[in-house]
């Protein structure tokens, strides 16, 4: 039944979109009002579907001859249909407003119902065929809107990278669909799940997937297109994008190794694990350095998917060495975080949608003062920036309090990398957690706080109602989720329970909800009673405050030491507030130019000062890479401009060639 | 009727900690001066500063929002949570479990992040500069913390406070490799989260050196009252801590009998007298580093930390 209706959703989601080549009353109210209503629907599935832990599956007669078309929507599928229609209900919400601002309208509302659509579909897929069809129509719809503005070469660009980036993961998961099907090519999942592949295949498969998987999802180094892809988008698909996308991405990387590969070799988890802290740190160190606003929420994407990451891997270790409950945990934790970035950064890539409207400025550098002209927009963004921050009582500190749980538990692991690893990696984590919270307060401090650096941030308006009813809702469920994350931690459950054969401990019936992960004696954390504990102390302090000392107050112009400058420029400005980090880590992850020119004395010229930062992705991966295929095809281009005997003379040594490699092989 | 005993236990431990702050910074301020040959002023004088704060009129710049004007209280709240949590004179209060060393460390970074705001907002040159290398200096600390709580957690066995002051009170913990780095990176950690020096100069003003000052640059009356008041409990925080981890022994773990409470009321009163006394003698032996020396503070920190954290995993018995 949830399946059929999950694919009525689908259905529904291309209706809209063929319905808006039709000009005239389906513009973009329509668009958004129906792709969020259908997106309600898929909502309400997911939930039911996860709440009920039954599954729904069906075969449909579509897709390749003697397979099918297989669709189903098991406990983990309908957790992500959750998080994924949460963000459609509220995007769509967002957009009704902010959508309206969009010059090129038609090149954003035909792609974004498929968008959505594709995404629902991936999640149902249940043969490696449709799953690999809806993955790559997700691609596509969304490098359609990432192009949206496509004049600005740099948007170009983006949209460019992006298209080679996907295909190649696309590309890597295709194969590791063909390892996984083995010699009799079952590419149904039932099938897959029957036949457990061989350890060295299940390697290949786990390590093809990690790469498919994590480009999608911004591992590094495959994360090189998402910063500069995500905030091309328009804002509200910015949000879809990296709040929601991504987390498609982890979804394959979940449903293939935890659910296809079954058992797999310690091994695996170290890689992950590694892959994820590195990514968190690099993530994080370049979040701080940006000044646009959007590539900051980019950036931090890469952290959080770091995050996330490293808590698959510990769940995929722990299952390795049979340590259920610890697997339970990490996995826990990992899926706790991907609702809550859902959450988060969706409502953090709005308020970025809303500031860029008001202002018209991408820039930090030409903002400020914003929490004077837009005052809603600011509460919205400051609860976002608690929560991404990892601040109690906000629900980002929850999942971030589990994975260091489950860190603590490790040293329990037989295996001897594991051991030395997992300490590094939670140092690791550590460290991007205190430079997120670092990376938030500028990014909130420059944007709201201050005096404007421009006129235009000067003569802002608080944005339309319809965002400001998106940003409020999730600013809630930001709340809820960290004070109340025992009932999210239920939900989760029979999907943990499913893959990793335990489950923690249920938190429903604890004393005053407070969450428990492992025993009372060991830790628990309750938001709530910290949540009363700061408002009971913080009025009690007001109270006695305002009991016994003066109430006198004087508005006067700023002190700042007797010296105040009235030029706003005097202020400290995005790039100043990240020095002392560009400083103390610039050398060693950064490979940082500063560029200082500085006039003599008598010089007329004006100075300058600039600052170079080049990802080491790009300097030791990409860029040779793009050199090296340059030359190759350099190299190659004579082949076009043979005689036709040469070419045929070139068929036939291939053709010889590669009956020879047959008759090896045989 | 037990209830209402454990709640005021509960209650006793939070006016405890707000009580004393001014006094324990009264200390350390009149040992400093001591041991420069100044007479000083009087231990109780804190308490009058804060007095007197209160009944000046507080100045607000023309530009200040609603987040300079709530950021003090909220601090203090957050603050005054947190030193609430840290066992002082008796484990397993009533909320105990409420929060445990992770939750802690967190909650004293949301105070950071609201008084990382609150230097931001007036926007002055000042301020930034005060945020921009609280930030700095927190990114490197705080790691050095969790790997603390690392340490400490996993010779324990549990990351609640409560239990692990117990532990290391019955159990026989001994002396360990693993416990003395985390208590060397703790004492670096809560140096420069106080701004004491040799990371930064409670007493300056004026300088380009300073950071917690600098934030606060703009904030007089009852709003100053209140941050300088933070300030003192997050101090007596660091104590508490250094106290509860390190040498907890004399706190009430079993039946809370009026002897049992008052010899660990005596005993914690004793230990952070003492730390009170040996921090000033600390300060005065170290110069002031310039800014972008602190890193080495730090990473030496973040080392010993992360040192103690690999010789647990390898083994138990360090």
């Amino acid at each position: 039944m949830a399946v059929f209706v999950g694919l009525g959703c689908v259905a529904a989601f291309f209706v809209v979109s063929a319905l808006t080549l039709v000009r005239g009353p389906f513009g973009t109210t329509f668009v958004y009002g129906a792709s969020g209503a259908i997106a309600l629907v898929g909502l309400v599935v997911g939930a039911t579907q996860l709440l009920a832990g039954t599954a729904s599956a069906v075969i449909l007669p579509l897709g390749l001859a003697g397979l099918g078309g297989h669709f189903r929507i098991d406990a983990l599928s309908a957790f992500f249909l959750t998080v994924i229609d949460l963000g459609g209900v509220v995007t769509s919400l967002y957009a009704l407003g902010y959508g309206r601002h969009e010059a090129a309208p038609m090149r954003v509302l035909p792609y974004y119902p498929v968008f959505l659509a594709a995404m629902n579909l991936v999640l149902m897929a249940d043969d490696a065929f449709a799953f690999l069809l809806s993955w790559e129509l997700m691609s596509l719809a969304s490098w359609a809107i990432v192009l949206a503005h496509h004049r600005d070469p740099a948007n170009a660009r983006a949209g460019y990278i992006y298209l080679v980036m996907a295909s190649f993961g696309t590309l890597a998961l295709l194969l590791a669909f063909g390892v996984l099907a083995g010699q009799q090519g079952g590419y149904a999942f039932d099938a897959i799940r029957a036949a457990p592949p061989l350890p060295l295949a299940a390697a290949l498969a786990v390590l093809l997937c990690l790469i498919g998987a994590g480009s999608k999802a911004g591992l590094v180094p495959l994360h090189v297109w998402l910063p500069l892809a995500h905030p091309a988008a328009p804002s509200h698909v910015s949000a879809l994008l990296s709040g929601v996308m991504t987390k498609v991405g982890i979804y394959a990387f979940v449903r293939i190794v935890f659910d296809l590969v079954g058992a797999s070799a310690p091994w695996n988890g170290l890689l992950v694990i590694t892959l994820g802290g590195i990514t968190a740190v690099i993530g994080v160190l370049y979040a701080i350095l940006q000044n646009d606003l959007k590539r900051l929420l980019a950036y931090s994407t890469v952290e959080n998917i770091g995050i996330i990451f490293v808590g698959l891997g510990l769940a995929l270790a722990f299952r390795a060495n049979n340590m259920g409950w610890a697997a339970a945990l990490a996995l826990t934790a990992a899926l706790l975080h991907v609702f809550n970035h859902a959450v988060f950064k969706s409502l953090l890539f709005f308020v970025a949608g809303a500031v860029l409207t008001a202002t018209g400025e991408n820039s930090m550098e030409r903002m400020g003062g914003l929490i004077h002209r837009m005052p809603r927009t600011a509460v919205a963004c400051l609860v976002g920036c608690g929560a991404i921050s990892a601040l109690p009582p906000l629900n980002g500190f929850v999942s971030e309090w589990l994975m260091f749980q489950a860190i603590l538990v490790s040293p329990q692991l037989p295996h001897w990398g594991l051991k030395l690893m997992v300490p590094a990696v939670g140092a690791l984590l550590a460290l991007a957690a205190a430079l997120a919270a670092g990376c938030f307060i500028k990014a909130f401090g420059i944007t709201f706080l201050g005096r404007p650096r421009s006129p235009a941030a000067r003569e802002a308006r608080e944005t339309d109602g319809f965002s400001l009813a998106a940003m409020f809702a999730l600013s809630a469920l930001c709340v809820v989720g960290g004070v109340l994350p025992g009932f999210f931690i239920d939900l989760l459950g029979p999907l943990v329970q499913a893959l990793t054969g335990d489950v923690l401990p249920r938190q429903a019936g604890l004393a005053w909800m407070s969450i428990v992960p492992i025993a009372e004696s060991r830790s628990s954390y309750n938001g709530l009673i910290i949540l009363a504990f700061l408002i009971f102390s913080g009025t009690t302090t007001a109270i006695v405050i305002h009991r016994f000392a003066t109430r006198a107050t004087r508005r006067s112009a700023i002190w700042d030491c007797g010296f105040p400058l009235a030029a706003p420029q005097t202020q400290y400005s995005s790039s100043s507030f990240a020095m002392p980090i560009r400083r103390v880590f610039g050398g060693a992850v950064f490979g940082l130019h500063e560029i200082v020119d500085m006039p003599g004395p008598g010089e007329m010229r004006t100075g300058s000062f600039r600052v170079r930062v080049i990802d080491p992705a790009w300097r030791f991966g990409y860029g040779p890479l793009a050199r090296y295929v340059g030359t190759v095809s350099l190299r190659l281009n004579r082949l076009q401009f043979l005689t036709i005997r040469s070419y045929l003379t070139l068929v036939f040594c291939a053709l010889i060639l590669l009956l020879l490699v047959v008759a090896a092989w045989r | 009727m037990a209830m209402i005993v454990e709640l005021g236990l509960q209650g006793l431990q939070m006016l405890l900690v707000v009580l004393i702050a001014p006094l324990v910074l009264g200390i350390t301020r009149k040992v400093k001066a001591r041991l420069l040959r100044r007479i000083g002023p009087p231990v109780l004088q804190p308490y009058r500063d804060i007095w007197k704060l209160m009944h000046k009129e507080a100045v607000l710049a023309h530009n200040a929002s609603w987040i300079y004007r709530v950021a003090p209280y909220f601090i203090f709240a957050a603050t005054w949570v947190a030193a609430a949590l840290v066992p002082t004179y008796a484990t397993a209060l009533l909320f105990s479990w409420s929060a445990d060393l992770i939750a802690l460390v967190a909650l004293l970074g949301t105070a950071r992040f609201a008084l990382a705001l609150a230097g931001m907002d007036v926007g002055t040159a000042f301020g930034g500069i005060g945020s921009s290398r609280e930030v700095m200096i927190a990114s490197l600390a705080e790691p050095a913390m969790i790997l603390i709580v690392f340490t400490v957690a996993l010779v324990a066995g549990t990351t609640q406070l409560s239990a692990i002051a117990t532990t290391f009170i019955t159990a026989s913990v001994g002396l360990r490799v693993s416990l003395g780095l985390a208590l060397f990176a703790l004492i670096c950690v809560g140096i420069a989260e106080n701004a004491r020096i040799p990371i930064d100069n409670p007493a300056t003003h004026l300088e380009l050196t300073m950071v917690h000052e600098a934030m606060v640059l703009e904030y007089s009356g009852r709003h100053l009252a209140v941050i300088e008041a933070a300030a003192a409990l997050k101090l007596v925080l660091y104590f508490s801590l250094v106290a509860c981890l390190f040498v907890p022994f004399g706190m009430a773990t079993g039946e809370k009998t009026v002897g049992a409470l008052a010899l660990g009321m005596g005993s914690y009163l004793a230990k952070i007298f003492v730390l009170a006394v040996l921090l000033p003698i600390g300060e005065t032996s170290v110069a002031k580093m310039r800014v972008f020396r602190y890193p080495i503070f730090l990473g030496g920190a973040f080392a010993a930390a992360a040192l103690a954290v690999f010789l647990l995993f390898v083994s138990r018995g360090f």
